[in-house]
């Protein structure tokens, strides 16, 4: 397989290929809308989705080769491309990938065909705009975990915003404007921060001359002590990842945005969107500034706001009576596992952060297309509307039985083996941390299992509930489920070729951040105060 | 070439684009009132106006692209920062007049002497983006002035344009008294108009404690602060914008704001550069001072004229952060971001134009609700037109560029302005709550029932919006181009000599 993806120069071109597919998807629906002029009717649906899908299945396919093509072990960045921009400002476009950022590309090529034919039938109007704006997002989403240019890495992270704005904004719920407005002024003030500490490190890695924007230049210059105010520009940079995990207490406008948002805008958030904060941490603000990031201080202001949310997280969830929102709140649990394993510090903990973040993508994205096909077969989300579903429909009560199992992280599924090795691995250097992490797990299986205990379970009293008789998953349904199925066994089971994956980056990451910790480039840091 | 502007005839020839413009100005002066006003003679002259504008356009590329220079002591200067001032301030009166010619017909306005009027304060705002004597910025001022007094009280049926009208009259007059009182002081304390003079005899003779220096700098800064709008001298701006024609509201907006700023960086950074001890905080606090007002006064507006107005209070804030940084990057971030921030309004004013409902009432926002589903493409260039207000990437443009511009000035400059920066960019924070309530009007509400569908719109407007938005977009993905005018257009670096004893802030590390 290698051989034969060298041969066709994979490397050379898959990253702009990825990024640019799908915004030529988004083009041809333009074009295709005002070709045909949208009657808003059945035939304008089926063609546009058809156009959606087959785009996002070609991009998944593609993007498959990357598991072969790039050379995990490799201390340089795999299937590099940098091209001129700006030249006058130092910004460049500047694509690569390493053994993390190759796995979140994964996620989301993997995702997307998922996300679409979960919204197959639910959004009827407009759906030119609506999945034109799927594939934007998307080339948004790819570029973020791709860019090693700064620059371009901010109009990525910022490319993302709008096209989700609208999503929950035009086919959301009954509170979207309220919701959409929420997401948009929260995420918009941390990357706004963000953007004069890009401009600032970009200026003080130029050193008088042009800006230097790219990756390499900055961590140099971030390590080498040529950077001042690293205190002020890790904040910058923290605030806007951690508005995106989101992070307690910055997480508010999760639940909104997740209640409100169509099943494809949830999936999307959930799965992919919340990993650009972690990501963002784990490429940015700790490997950048070290010296701050590992701070004693800093340190623990982080991981108690991590294993506050674990906690907060699990205990909202517990007396959610809205199911989406139950869901919304295990996510900031499930975050707070991620940066718990972060700034844990340790391979371990850094691989099982890695893991819980694919493997919460896998489930909870499975959870929301659940409540969607629930949703548009009963029109509530709310947990007691529902009661003895699984008489009624057996193979919905199948899926969602195990899924949540996964959430759980019962033992052979995937979020078992993400938060393992997060315990284990924080276990060594932060014993307290962990010792009140490791009690959500009693949280994780109370909420979720009491949810799905009153909606499969429990006597079929209601007639609502009875009339689901024989409305079933249909094939589009279960085609969809079994997918998300074999990632979770998958990674449950024999998540070793995933842990080689990321192993080498996760490595580097944290032999990196310890070394600039221990060694005498904290004078740097010293010299600031 | 080399202009010797002490020179009267080279003078003449530094002079022209300018001539061409007034002089064919004049022309059509006479033209227009050679027959009655009717609909067809006021397109017509309209149309020969913004032929003349695109002749001068190409004088003033000619010019530049021969690499014309002068001596700085002359009365003019001839520089790539004038020839982009020209240009930005020229495509501006093009736009208002396409736009203008449609608007009138609309309107029942038949004057064509309006279009000519456009061109003489157009001619103003060159010469103020030429002047480096403080005697040729004040004709400058009274050219652009007067022509703009005219225009915005062109609809005589219209109270609230008469309001506006009168209103800016007022304020102007009483502004330009500050303005000529300070160059009588700054005169008095200097002995000279001429802007690198003053800066000689201000390093020379230590004036830069002078108070009567002082006073004059701070009385020239609150005449300009009124002529772009700068809180706490804004008091007129929202009245006038929103009650002027809609194509008037945004050449004011945009060019007579783009002019007076061309003249104020220039007589700031090379005049008083070397008193910027003098006047930094009082620039430093215009500028938050501006940037919070308007932004957070613009929240509360309904009526969209009164909200673009408060915003552009708010991007006479950004543009006041270019003062402030002082440097040569930041005169090549303000002609960036002048270019931008026209394009963006003159695509949101050609829309509010169609959108306007006959009469006198006012545009408000909800007038745009559900836009979307029944004129999806108009409703698109508008959302463009808000996030390239908002400086917002991508679906904003050039935009997020320009604001990128500022905010690099502003950290590279030697003052110390990473506080500012942040204020800038908080500040943009809420401006996402009006420009986005712009969108979310037009795209997550649905169309009311027994709405007035907006009428077909006219030629020269459908070019305005399409042009724009199409150049936003643009060069909001390939800006290195107008970058690199940007970048070649600005003042160059000011020599500074710490051995005069002036003390300026440390850089920032």
């Amino acid at each position: 397989m290698t051989a034969f993806l060298d041969s066709i120069g994979f490397n050379g071109w898959i990253l702009p290929a990825l990024l640019l597919l799908p915004m030529a998807g988004a083009l041809a629906l333009l074009v295709q809308r005002s070709m045909s002029g949208d009657t808003g009717d059945e035939a304008a649906m089926r063609s546009s989705r058809t156009i959606a899908l087959w785009v996002f299945i070609a991009e998944a396919v593609l993007s498959l080769g990357l598991w072969w093509s790039v050379d995990v072990g490799s201390a340089d960045w795999q299937a590099y491309i940098d091209l001129e921009w700006i030249p006058q400002w130092g910004a460049r476009f500047t694509v690569g990938l390493d053994g993390i950022s190759m796995v979140l590309v994964l996620l989301t090529t993997l995702l997307m065909p998922l996300a679409v034919l979960g919204g197959w039938t639910a959004i009827r109007e407009r759906t030119h705009a609506y999945y034109a704006l799927l594939l934007v997002l998307t080339s948004g989403m790819l570029g973020v975990f791709m860019a090693l240019d700064l620059v371009f890495f901010y109009l990525m992270w910022e490319l993302m915003l709008v096209p989700m704005y609208l999503i929950i904004g035009i086919w959301g719920g009954q509170r979207r404007l309220y919701a959409s407005l929420k997401f948009f002024i929260y995420t918009f003030l941390g990357s706004l921060l963000m953007l004069v500490a890009v401009i600032w490190l970009g200026l003080e890695t130029g050193n008088g001359g042009p800006p230097v924007f790219a990756y390499d230049a900055i961590l140099n210059a971030t390590r080498t002590g040529q950077v001042s105010g690293s205190f002020w520009l890790f904040g910058a940079f923290a605030m806007a990842f951690a508005v995106k995990v989101p992070m307690f207490p910055f997480h508010t406008w999760l639940p909104d945005a997740h209640v409100e948002a169509p099943t494809a805008g949830s999936v999307i958030l959930a799965a992919i969107m919340l990993k650009m904060g972690t990501f963002g941490f784990m490429r940015f603000a700790v490997p950048l500034f070290p010296d701050v990031a590992m701070h004693p201080t800093v340190r623990t202001l982080m991981l108690v706001l991590a294993v506050v949310g674990i906690i907060y997280g699990a205990l909202m969830a517990l007396v959610q009576p809205d199911f989406k929102k139950l869901v919304a709140y295990s996510s900031v649990s499930h975050l707070g596992f991620v940066m718990l394993g972060i700034f844990a510090m340790t391979v371990e903990a850094m691989q099982g952060a890695m893991v819980v973040t694919v493997s919460h993508g896998i489930s909870t994205g499975a959870l929301f297309l659940l409540i969607g096909m629930l949703y548009e077969r009963r029109h509530t989300r709310l947990l007691d509307d529902f009661g003895g579903i699984a008489k009624v429909m057996p193979v919905f009560a199948f899926f969602l039985t195990v899924v949540a199992l996964s959430s759980i992280g019962l033992p052979g599924t995937n979020g078992f083996v993400g938060e393992f090795l997060v315990l284990v691995g924080s276990f060594p250097t932060q014993p307290y941390y962990a010792l009140v992490a490791v009690t959500v797990v009693i949280f994780a299986a109370a909420y979720l299992l009491w949810a799905i205990q009153r909606i499969i379970y429990q006597p079929l009293v209601k007639p609502e509930n009875e009339a689901l008789r024989g409305m079933d998953l249909n094939a589009r349904e279960i085609g969809l489920m079994v997918p998300l199925l074999v990632g979770i066994l998958w990674l449950g089971l024999y998540p070793k070729p995933f842990l080689e994956k990321t192993a080498a980056a996760s490595e580097r990451l944290v032999q990196m951040t310890e070394s600039a910790h221990t060694s005498p480039l904290r004078a740097s840091l010293q010299r600031d105060r | 070439m080399t202009y010797d502007v002490l020179i009267p005839s080279r003078l003449m020839a530094a002079l022209l684009p300018d001539l061409i413009l007034m002089v064919g100005g004049m022309v059509l002066m006479l033209f227009s009132a050679w027959r009655r006003d009717s609909a067809e003679h006021q397109r017509s002259v309209g149309l020969a106006a913004m032929a003349l504008i695109v002749v001068t356009i190409g004088a003033v590329v000619w010019m530049a692209m021969g690499g014309a220079t002068a001596p700085t002591n002359g009365p003019i200067a001839v520089d790539g920062f004038r020839w982009v001032t020209d240009i930005v301030v020229l495509l501006a009166a093009l736009a208002t007049i396409a736009l203008a010619v449609e608007y009138n017909a609309r309107h029942g306005i038949s004057h064509p002497e309006s279009h000519v009027l456009v061109l003489f304060g157009t001619a103003g705002m060159m010469i103020l983006a030429a002047g480096r004597d403080l005697m040729v910025v004040f004709l400058g001022i009274e050219i652009m002035s007067v022509a703009v007094y005219v225009l915005t009280g062109l609809n005589r049926r219209s109270a609230r344009a008469a309001e506006a009208s009168l209103k800016y009259f007022l304020l102007g007059a009483f502004a330009t008294g500050f303005l000529l009182y300070g160059i009588a002081l700054v005169y008095g304390a200097t002995g000279t108009t001429q802007f690198t003079e003053i800066s000689t005899a201000i390093r020379e003779y230590n004036l830069h404690e002078h108070p009567m220096l002082w006073v004059g700098i701070g009385l020239m800064l609150i005449g300009l602060g009124f002529k772009v709008a700068a809180v706490p001298f804004h008091m007129w701006a929202p009245d006038v914008y929103d009650g002027s024609p809609t194509p008037t509201s945004a050449f004011m907006i945009a060019a007579v704001k783009a002019a007076a700023f061309a003249t104020f960086l220039r007589l700031w950074y090379e005049g008083f550069y070397y008193t910027s001890t003098v006047w930094h905080s009082a620039v430093w606090w215009l500028a938050a001072i501006t940037m919070v007002v308007g932004n957070v006064v613009a929240l509360a507006q309904g009526n969209i004229k009164r909200m673009l107005a408060y915003s552009s209070i708010a991007h006479a804030g950004y543009l006041l952060v270019t003062v402030a940084s002082a440097n040569g990057a930041g005169t090549s971030a303000f002609l960036f971001y002048i270019f931008a921030y026209t394009l963006a309004t003159f695509g949101a004013f050609a829309v509010i134009g169609v959108l306007e409902h006959g009469g006198d009432r006012p545009a408000m926002i909800w007038d745009y609700e559900g836009l979307w589903h029944t004129r999806p493409w108009l409703a698109s260039a508008m959302a463009v037109f808000m996030l390239a207000l908002l400086g917002f990437p991508f679906f904003g443009g050039i935009g997020f560029f320009a604001k990128w511009y500022v905010l690099q000035a502003a950290l590279a400059s030697p003052q110390m302005l990473a506080s500012l920066a942040v204020i800038l960019v908080l500040t943009s924070l809420v401006s996402a709550g009006y420009y986005l309530q712009v969108v979310r009007v037009m795209f997550m509400k649905q169309r009311p029932e027994g709405a007035v569908e907006p009428p077909a719109i006219g030629a020269f407007t459908r070019a305005v919006i399409g042009v724009t938005a199409v150049l936003i977009l643009g060069f909001g993905l390939f800006p290195s181009q107008l970058v690199r005018v940007g970048e070649g257009s600005g003042m160059p670096q000011y020599p500074f000599s710490p051995a005069l004893g002036i003390k300026v802030p440390a850089p920032l590390r």
